[in-house]
């Protein structure tokens, strides 16, 4: 292969985007996982509120927007780990609304998290072997006779290994997860993603507190995902990397979707610049919410102090 | 000071029935708390379940034994689903205070005035164990090494029995562990979020815990009730779960021989300081305690005992300290 050449998977999924109307909630040619209306609350906050957006099959898409958005809210609702108040959406045409996070995963939806969870205590192949679908010795009673789960065991040791080669962490195979680097674990939880070969990779802040290093190849990693034919959904708060890697941006703000396009374009987007500039979450909105901040701020000193006068 | 009575006593107490006892509750607990980290509090009531099942089915009602042990560890599986459903997919603690309350509403219901025509009330139970004895192999006759272990034919059935129920739990715990199941389990310890974000079916794998665990504890409540011939409801308190879990954490939790290796010494040492001290007291030896009070210095010394093995050796005596819950990283 010429070194310059763009990989296969990336010229598809850039041909798919082609000409495509870069506004909130356009259709896509070949969409994975559609939302509709979605709506999350939490007391009076409406942290999602999510009218319409398709996931391109085939695409590596950024989802971005300043702190408070939403996104990561909108990530676990979609993964099962938080219910929705309204709407639905549909994962290879299948209603996934009030399906429980183990059934999102057997069904080929994936995520990592942004605080990793990379299981400290178990040796990185077990961490890996876990994330292997339909084991037989899952099974209590198929479990205590190994002679009916060993076979399979081997199998799953051996695509283990070949993930953790490819990942670079082979020679740490037998060592307690919790041993590993920030960037390590972020590797080891993305690799585990992968045993359970899923169509739909969701990777919620891929690269926090990942060392400069280690950046490029977990870039790498993240676009080979899209070379081996799955989809990419990552949420992201820099810039740089969603620039490098995404074919396709959808932003958000105070839980609304208010752009998507190419990730050139869409960051020149006035509503974008908006967003992550001008109206600051923090600001307050109107005359009321000013006046709510401020008494916040009052009543937190006023404990502060008494609890030192106190002491 | 006769060292051969104190030394055969605390001998006999390390593999007699009360280890035996401790060890199953113990390993039920293991599987709950050392392997999956669910808090049961409750597992008196377990063990309650399983020593009234035998007493009820058979004093009460006149049915036969072996319908009392399928009726106990049925009611044990049966209680834990019963406590799993609502409390499992909240936080631990819930299950925590849950299993300790269900484990005094079993006590409660057991010495209950008006069910003792079924429970006897206070007082228990008696002659239901002729059946079990009359399936004794040992010819009568004191069995042993002496002058240290000396044993009767009746004891020596039950030891044989429980035994060889703590080493068939053992060995299917051990074999679970292998497992990728027993993956699963220890997966879910540490965080059940990313099991579940790996498709697995996490309440499901703390329920299967959770029924497991205290169908072993009620083999535990088999032991209890056929080793003494009798079951008395204030025998099921919650101190009984509190030994258990010392028992574990002195022999290290999620390891196979923890809990097993636990008990003998649990029971080893506190037989030994108590006859020890009995003996110092009625020797002259000690002077400024009485008699009647080494059974409480003996408990103290227990707790102290416990709390320099949480600081010192918070793993225990197999444990792998960066395998335990106990630690907070």
């Amino acid at each position: 292969m010429h070194a310059e050449s763009v990989p296969a998977g990336k010229t598809a999924a850039l041909k798919a985007f082609e000409g495509m109307a870069a506004e909130p909630g356009v259709k896509k040619p070949d969409p994975i996982l559609v939302v509709d209306n979605v709506v999350r609350r939490f007391g009076g906050l409406t942290a999602v509120n999510v009218n319409h957006v398709e996931i391109q099959r085939g695409s590596i898409t950024a989802l971005i927007g300043p702190n408070g958005a939403g996104k990561t809210t909108f990530f676990n609702q979609l993964t099962g780990f938080d219910t929705a108040d309204e709407g639905q959406w549909t994962f290879n045409g299948q209603n996934m609304n009030g399906v429980s996070a183990y059934k999102v995963a057997r069904q080929g939806m994936v995520r990592t998290f942004q605080l990793t969870k990379a299981l400290s205590k178990l040796t990185v192949i077990e961490n890996m072997r876990l994330g292997a679908q339909a084991q037989r010795g899952e099974n209590f009673f198929r479990g205590l006779i190994p002679s009916l789960w060993r076979g399979q065991e081997d199998e799953i040791t051996l695509q283990a290994e070949e993930l953790l080669e490819q990942f670079k962490l082979d020679a740490k195979r037998d060592d307690f997860a919790g041993s590993l680097s920030g960037g390590q674990r972020k590797l080891l939880e993305m690799a585990r993603a992968l045993m359970g070969k899923p169509e739909l990779v969701m990777l919620d802040e891929p690269m926090a507190g990942v060392n400069p290093a280690l950046t490029q190849s977990l870039l790498g990693h993240v676009k080979n995902l899209r070379e081996l034919g799955m989809t990419v959904l990552f949420v992201e708060h820099d810039m740089d990397m969603v620039r490098d890697i995404s074919d396709w941006v959808i932003v958000m703000a105070q839980g609304e979707v208010i752009a998507e396009g190419p990730p050139d374009g869409v960051m020149s987007d006035q509503r974008v610049v908006d967003a992550y500039l001008g109206a600051h979450h923090d600001a307050p909105l109107s005359a009321e919410e000013e006046e709510r901040q401020l008494h916040e701020a009052e009543a937190e000193l006023d404990a502060t102090l008494e609890k030192e006068v106190k002491e | 000071m006769d060292w051969t009575l104190i030394i055969s006593r605390a001998v006999e107490a390390g593999i007699g029935s009360e280890a035996i006892i401790y060890a199953l509750a113990a390993i039920g607990l293991n599987v709950q708390f050392g392997y999956t980290g669910l808090l049961n509090f409750g597992q008196a009531g377990f063990l309650a379940i399983g020593a009234y099942a035998i007493a009820v089915t058979v004093a009460t009602f006149g049915l036969p034994f072996f319908l009392g042990v399928g009726i106990g560890l049925l009611l044990a599986a049966v209680m834990a689903l019963l406590l799993g459903i609502p409390t499992l997919r909240l936080r631990a603690d819930y299950l925590a205070i849950v299993t300790i309350a269900a484990a005094e509403i079993v006590r409660l219901v057991v010495r209950s005035v008006a069910l003792s025509d079924t429970f006897g009330g206070t007082d228990g139970l008696q002659a239901f164990s002729g059946s079990f004895y009359d399936m004794n192999p040992y010819p009568p006759g004191e069995y042993g090494i002496p002058p240290i272990i000396g044993f009767d034919n009746r004891s020596m059935w039950v030891l044989t029995v429980g035994w060889v129920l703590v080493a068939v739990a053992s060995f299917i715990l051990f074999m679970a562990m292998k497992s990728p199941w027993g993956r699963v389990l220890k997966a879910i310890r540490e965080d059940e979020d990313a099991v579940r974000s790996l498709g697995k079916n996490v309440f499901s794998y703390k329920m299967q815990a959770l029924v497991i665990g205290g169908v072993i504890g009620s083999l535990g409540g088999f032991i209890f009730a056929l080793s003494r011939s009798a079951v008395q409801p204030d025998l099921f308190s919650t101190d009984l779960t509190f030994y258990a879990y010392t028992v574990l954490i002195l022999g290290g939790a999620a390891r196979i021989l923890g809990p097993i290796v636990g008990s003998m010494l649990f029971w080893l040492l506190l037989i030994f300081i108590g006859t020890g001290m009995e003996e110092a007291v009625n020797s002259g030896a000690i002077t400024f305690i009485t008699v009647n009070q080494v059974g409480a210095i003996r408990l103290m010394l227990v707790g102290l005992g416990l709390v320099l093995l949480l600081i010192y050796r918070p793993q225990g005596i197999f444990g792998d300290k960066r395998e335990i819950s106990l630690d907070a990283r």
